[in-house]
């Protein structure tokens, strides 16, 4: 579905993806590890048309988008969240997700009928609410959330914009620990209904084993390991790139 | 609770609506007039509001579209005598301001805060300087005079400027002004209207949700414009003369002062504003010659001590009588 030929990136002198392959399918959920500062949220900015690449190619269902504005991309099928949330915060709840869905329909241009009139969009956003257990501060304002709740307010409006395939920058980073795995298990079950191809960056190892299908990891901007978690995790180099391990 | 709120205002709306249209048989006609003026400008703080509040960018320079306005009525009467009627002069206002705005916005709205402040301030007087040099085309800065115009044909025959302004001008302007107001309620809380208010809160996001930022922010800007030229057009009769001076920088600053005095947080400060402040004008104009000073003071209380206007500070009053229930 995604796939990533040769992708090059840097900022002034300094290259932050040096050469990176790789592709994901339908269906997959794809876990993206890596120290910090191995470019893993360029690669997610790079994929989400935010950055341009300089070099290498990007392809959605072999259509090249490599150079496609943003708006072209999320028409297409992807969507991102943000590992330090981005949220419209002198707005409700329920108006940030339903924003993500009126973009999605191609309605955020429309005049005069009041956004509340869209029936049809207020219970959907209503639905993705209730599914991240959110419905209850429909009607506040999103900057008045807590800090773990405005995360995954953060997810739910990736979640609205109905990928085809989704980025997750560190979902759960900054969500209560009791909660890691509640949020997880929703993200999931909602992915695997409507097919969506998956690539999340996180870093605690638990949810990688339980929720990912495949393990890639990033460092120094090029992809060192991709296969199985029980086989990358067994990699010498990744140990040492990884845990500073090096027996 | 919500469709409680709804129902207040409505309520509020027709009230308003009832006093403005019995105000001819409560107030003095030269007070009419005054009222005229302040709710052609009250279209022009909307106007200006709808970039200030729900697209998060502060204009100093809507004079030029009021002036664009303005002096799309004085050409059409100057050049085109023969079509000079008010509905054509209005038709005149909305095109030349939605040009303007959308020839000076394009450049605009590529920045935000101060640098589009200032490219703003610096785009209206770039306006001011033809409209004052261009004598022969403009009137210079003797500007231009604004006869009373026929009204889809109906010609106001025999009736004097000040009869005019205090019998049935006074209606068509109510009439434009709870238009315009119904249409910017509709905008600001429809998709597009929150779609501006996502790219005000947070531009990446709203990039990144598909939003077109820029292409919205322009639109944004051509519809405020576009009020403003509206406002102008109105106004243009009510003064009877028009120059220059609409399209300098300190008018513009006045609409500002506006829509702070009235509150910018909440949709009708603007239009409590624009009222608010031409009889303030009033009473400091008669009160001394330094009326700028008594003007400035407000100003400063306002920061001070008000910083949501009138508007802001009723609506918190209401909220500290209220019961506090749940």
């Amino acid at each position: 579905m995604l796939q990533v030929q040769q992708l090059q990136k840097s900022f002034g002198r300094f290259m932050v993806i040096s050469d990176a392959t790789f592709s994901v399918e339908k269906n997959e959920v794809v876990a993206l590890l890596g120290p910090n500062g191995a470019g893993k949220t360029t690669l997610v900015n790079l994929i989400s048309g935010h950055l341009r690449p300089d070099s290498g190619k990007i392809l959605l269902d072999d259509r090249d988008i490599t150079t496609a504005p943003a708006h072209v991309r999320i028409a297409m099928g992807i969507a991102r969240n943000f590992q330090i949330t981005q949220l419209f915060e002198e707005l409700s709840v329920l108006d940030n997700v339903r924003n993500c869905i009126f973009s999605k329909e191609r309605k955020s241009g429309r005049f005069f009928k009041p956004a509340g009139a869209y029936k049809g969009e207020k219970e959907e956003a209503m639905s993705i609410l209730q599914t991240f257990n959110l419905d209850q501060f429909a009607l506040d304002l999103a900057g008045a959330l807590s800090e773990g709740d405005k995360k995954i307010l953060d997810t739910a409006m990736a979640f609205a914009l109905k990928a085809k395939f989704l980025l997750l920058d560190e979902p759960t980073s900054g969500v209560a620990t009791s909660d890691k795995f509640k949020v997880m298990d929703t993200i999931i079950s909602a992915i695997q209904k409507q097919g969506t191809a998956t690539l999340i960056i996180e870093h605690d190892m638990d949810i990688v084993a339980e929720y990912t299908d495949r393990v890639m990891v990033l460092a120094e901007g090029r992809i060192l390991a991709d296969g199985a978690a029980s086989e990358v995790m067994e990699n010498k180099e990744v140990k040492e790139t990884l845990f500073g391990v090096s027996d | 609770m919500k469709k409680y709120i709804l129902n207040a205002r409505a309520v509020c709306y027709a009230v308003a609506l009832i006093v403005l249209l019995a105000l001819p048989r409560l107030v003095t006609p030269y007070h009419l007039t005054l009222m005229e003026s302040g709710l052609s400008l009250a279209i022009m703080a909307l106007g200006l509001n709808l970039l200030l509040r729900y697209t998060g960018v502060l204009s100093f320079g809507h004079g030029a579209y009021f002036a664009a306005g303005a002096y799309a009525v004085g050409l059409l009467y100057m050049y085109l005598p023969d079509h000079f009627s008010f509905e054509n002069a209005m038709l005149a206002s909305l095109l030349v301001s939605a040009i303007i705005s959308a020839l000076f916005g394009l450049v605009c709205v590529r920045h935000t805060r101060v640098f589009f402040s200032i490219l703003t301030l610096a785009l209206s007087m770039l306006l001011f300087a033809v409209l004052e040099k261009a004598y022969h085309f403009t009137g210079g800065s003797d500007g231009i005079r604004i006869p009373i115009p026929t009204f889809f044909g109906y010609e106001f025959e025999g009736m004097r400027r000040f009869q005019f302004l205090c019998g049935p001008y006074y209606y068509i302007v109510v009439g434009i002004f709870a238009i315009s107001s119904l249409v910017m309620l509709a905008i600001v809380n429809s998709p597009f209207g929150k779609a501006l208010q996502s790219t005000r809160d947070n531009e990446t996001r709203a990039e990144m949700i598909g939003v077109r930022v820029k292409r919205f922010r322009l639109y944004a800007f051509i519809i405020s414009g576009t009020f403003s030229g509206l406002s102008g057009g109105v106004w243009s009769f009510v003064n009877g003369h028009i120059t220059p001076e609409i399209c300098n920088w300190v008018f513009s600053g006045e609409v500002v002062y506006m829509v702070l005095l009235g509150g910018f947080m909440i949709f009708e400060g603007p239009i409590v504003g624009a009222v608010a402040f031409t009889y303030l004008r009033l009473y400091a104009v008669a009160m001394t010659e330094y009326w700028m000073l008594i003007i400035g003071a407000t100003l400063i209380f306002l920061v001070l001590a008000l910083p949501g206007g009138i508007t802001g500070g009723i609506f918190s009053l209401i909220n500290r009588l209220k019961p506090k229930s749940a």
